[in-house]
């Protein structure tokens, strides 16, 4: 394209960052028809508003999600982008690829769509940007015909995504692939056809560092953790301080609870498990002297989301430990009462967060089976509003009958 | 009818399994890795338990990729990476290697493509470069935003592009773009998040909302009760002084859009985190109320990302993150030090704010 055609994104070539402008243009060498989102995106660029309207239902047979419909307000002007919808691709977990299956994806982009791409969207998902609504069938086809299916949109379950976990890093304390895996499949239906209130997410972090930011972009965060002591290695920890690594100033300045002692003349390194939180800063520090310890599970947080409706949530801690192995009938267990739950009580566009403020966390603990713990909380409440049910309670005396009593004997 | 013959039709197949996709060393070494090291910008060096080692270069996108840049990179990944790759949670492209004389090579030739190799941090040493943002769709392709997405994206990064390269920060800082508050990106618990807002209420369109919306779930869809049903007229009212501009009630009713080319803009919130490395994970809170939506570059947020980062990668110690720099040095002086007028906004009037107000006197002058 010529610069003088589209000035303004013309400027969003220009700079070190790779242009996601030269991308779309890259596209339009092939496919004519992709001039026109450059188009449409300058004259967005000009009037600083959107030209995509609002929704449409398109979809797959036998799916109720997975494809976002979009259509363009600038059809006559722009018709080589009238009908521009995105099919969200269900992403291998933890986000490898062979070169052939990447390969496979692109030709059947390319022959069926905008040849565009997010690798990846927000949720996980790849993300197929632009195509017509008859072509929608025929690549779903294709993708499907060679091991690919579609993601989650609407109000259903949504694409489940995970850290690299254990396929590439010594911290993942769970096998987050697979049991992003093993939920993907096993809840085909809730992903595939939108039947709840709205939508859910579930994320799997392999440990405290969080890098699938499972805590707040997920109503279901599953985080790896352990239980049992640090391992020290402290052949590995003078090493590193041999190296020129200050101990004391970028490990034990920074445990968050001062439970970390080195003996300078000693090279030693102590901890005092029993008042370790486990946020991994030591650890990150020092790999290859420290090492978590070997009872491990997960740490379940539930109510991550974004601001709409009430507000933005960081995930609240529901189940502080839970061991995890295949098949992970504990965790499915888990997941069902909550679901439960939130089909019974939840209303239109309420996320689990939401529902879980409205109705309680006392009640909401109770309805999905999980013992209260201390953990669960900051700090215990400052007020003493709460719910007692018959069985707490002795039988109701009537205070009235005791004062007419005490009157009568008088 | 037709005689052609049925096929079968396949559906709620799932995505492969990722076992189909792991190259041999990472497959053979599954759940076995002792360490890491960083080796150099980009580059890092993953030790087995077996002796085994994999070299992972990570390589900056914009995200939004044409089929052809991908078998690009993917030629890459055959002549180097014996056919697999993988990508980050952050949009970064990772090259899997075991040889390593071929790390330099690779730079070279994805480099000369025009993706950067960088992005990584050394935990160890205290040395931090910055990660790539995480962003949504925006004029693209979305049709609820409040200002674009790659946009600001490519001018933040293309000013931040030495950060990228280099490991030269102090800590973690996570950047994002959410061009609408449904946040698709939910970027609410990143050190630096930018977030598309309105700040006008919305324009119904009577007929619009007669042919296409529910008014029901619409009216109680609003989180202020700004709303309400006009049965009559089978259309909605808006209480306009109990609108906040969150856009929800676009979201599920088209005749109502928020628009508003020179009204809507950006806020800028700090201080969130994911890690609960050294403290816990948090939100991000609203610095900027507002700033001016100014494509193509967006010079206003370009300019406050750059001093909110530079005052805070000055200042810091070892691998403490805006957060804890704040918590560290306290809120008024968090304004002072980068120069950001505190403005009446940031006071939080919305639900819970009562936990946001000060109830000590300890502060700092």
């Amino acid at each position: 394209m010529s610069n003088e055609e589209f000035p303004l994104l013309s400027e969003l070539k220009k700079g070190p960052w790779p242009s996601f402008v030269k991308e779309i243009e890259k596209t339009a060498e092939k496919k004519p028809e992709m001039k026109d989102l450059l188009k449409q995106l300058e004259r967005s660029y000009e009037d600083k508003i959107t030209y995509w309207k609002h929704g449409g239902i398109v979809s797959v047979k036998g799916y109720g999600g997975g494809v976002i419909g979009r259509y363009s307000f600038l059809a006559k002007e722009c018709p080589g982008v009238a009908e521009f919808h995105t099919m969200r691709v269900n992403q291998p977990a933890g986000w490898f690829y062979t070169t052939k299956a990447l390969r496979t994806i692109c030709d059947i982009w390319e022959k069926y769509g905008s040849g565009l791409t997010n690798m990846h969207g927000s949720t996980g998902d790849i993300i197929l940007l632009g195509t017509t609504t008859p072509n929608l069938q025929p690549c779903f086809n294709e993708l499907a015909k060679n091991g690919f299916d579609l993601g989650g949109s609407g109000s259903a379950l949504r694409t489940p995504s995970a850290c690299v976990g254990p396929a590439r890093c010594e911290f993942a304390l769970i096998d987050t692939l697979d049991i992003c895996h093993e939920l993907t499949v096993t809840y085909q239906d809730e992903l595939h056809r939108p039947m709840w209130p709205y939508k859910f997410k579930f994320k799997v972090a392999g440990c405290p560092n969080d890098c699938v930011a499972s805590k707040a972009r997920s109503d279901f965060a599953i985080v790896g953790t352990w239980r049992d002591e640090i391992k020290v290695n402290n052949e590995e920890v003078k090493k590193y301080a041999e190296q020129g690594v200050d101990i004391k100033v970028q490990v034990v300045d920074n445990c968050p609870t001062k439970c970390i002692e080195w003996d300078e003349e000693k090279k030693e390194l102590k901890i005092d498990n029993s008042n370790c939180v486990r946020c991994m800063h030591c650890i990150n520090v020092l790999p290859k002297a420290l090492r978590p310890g070997d009872d491990r599970g997960a740490v379940i947080l539930m109510g991550g989301k974004a601001p709409i409706l009430e507000g933005p949530v960081m995930g609240w801690v529901v189940v502080p430990f839970m061991k995890l192995e295949p098949p992970y009938d504990n965790l499915k267990e888990l997941a069902e009462n909550v679901w439960d739950f939130w089909d019974e009580n939840g209303k239109f566009r309420e996320r689990l967060a939401e529902l879980i403020e409205r109705v309680g966390m006392m009640r909401f603990l109770e309805a999905i089976g999980v013992e209260p713990d201390p953990r669960q909380i900051k700090e215990p409440r400052t007020n003493p509003f709460y719910f007692w049910k018959e069985e707490d309670l002795k039988p109701r005396v009537d205070p009235w009958e005791i004062w007419r009593k005490a009157e009568k004997e008088m | 009818m037709s005689s052609e013959p049925v096929e079968e039709y396949i559906s709620d197949i799932g995505p492969p399994h990722y076992s189909e996709m792991l190259p041999p060393v990472i497959k053979n070494n599954y759940g076995k890795w002792k360490y890491h090291e960083v080796l150099k910008p980009g580059v890092l060096l993953h030790v087995a338990e077996s002796g085994d080692k994999v070299y992972s270069v990570r390589v900056g996108s914009p995200r939004l990729l044409s089929v052809y840049t991908i078998k690009e990179v993917c030629d890459l990944a055959d002549k180097y990476c014996d056919g697999y790759l993988r990508f980050t949670s952050r949009n970064n492209i990772e090259f899997l290697l075991t040889d390593e004389s071929k790390i330099d090579p690779l730079i070279e030739e994805v480099e000369k493509l025009g993706f950067p190799v960088g992005g990584t941090w050394d935990t160890t040493n205290a040395k931090y470069a910055l990660s790539n943002i995480v962003h949504t769709q925006g004029w693209i392709h979305c049709h609820t935003p409040a200002i674009d997405a790659s946009g600001p994206v490519k001018a933040l990064m293309d000013e931040l592009f030495d950060h990228f390269k280099n490991m030269d920060l102090p800590g973690l800082c996570r950047i994002s773009i959410a061009c609408c508050l449904n946040m698709c990106g939910a970027v609410h618990a990143s050190d630096i998040s930018l977030v598309g807002i309105h700040r006008t209420p919305p324009v119904v369109d009577d007929d619009v909302v007669r042919r296409t919306c529910e008014l029901p779930s619409t009216v109680a869809g609003c989180p202020t009760g700004a709303l309400r049903p006009d049965m009559k007229n089978k259309t909605i009212k808006v209480d306009e002084e109990k609108c906040m501009y969150c856009g929800n009630c676009y979201t599920m009713c088209p005749g109502m859009p928020l628009f508003d080319p020179e009204n809507g803009g950006v806020a800028i919130l700090v201080g969130g985190k994911l890690s609960d490395a050294r403290s816990p994970a948090r939100l991000s809170k609203v610095v900027v109320p507002y700033l001016p939506n100014n494509p193509p570059r967006w010079p206003e947020v370009v300019d406050t990302i750059r001093r909110i980062l530079e005052a805070w990668a000055a200042e810091a110690k070892p691998h403490e993150r805006i957060a804890e720099w704040i918590d560290r040095i306290g809120w008024e002086k968090f304004f002072e030090k980068t120069g950001i007028d505190f403005r009446v906004q940031v006071i939080d009037d919305f639900k819970g704010s009562r936990w946001t107000f000060r109830t000590t006197t300890q502060f700092r002058w």
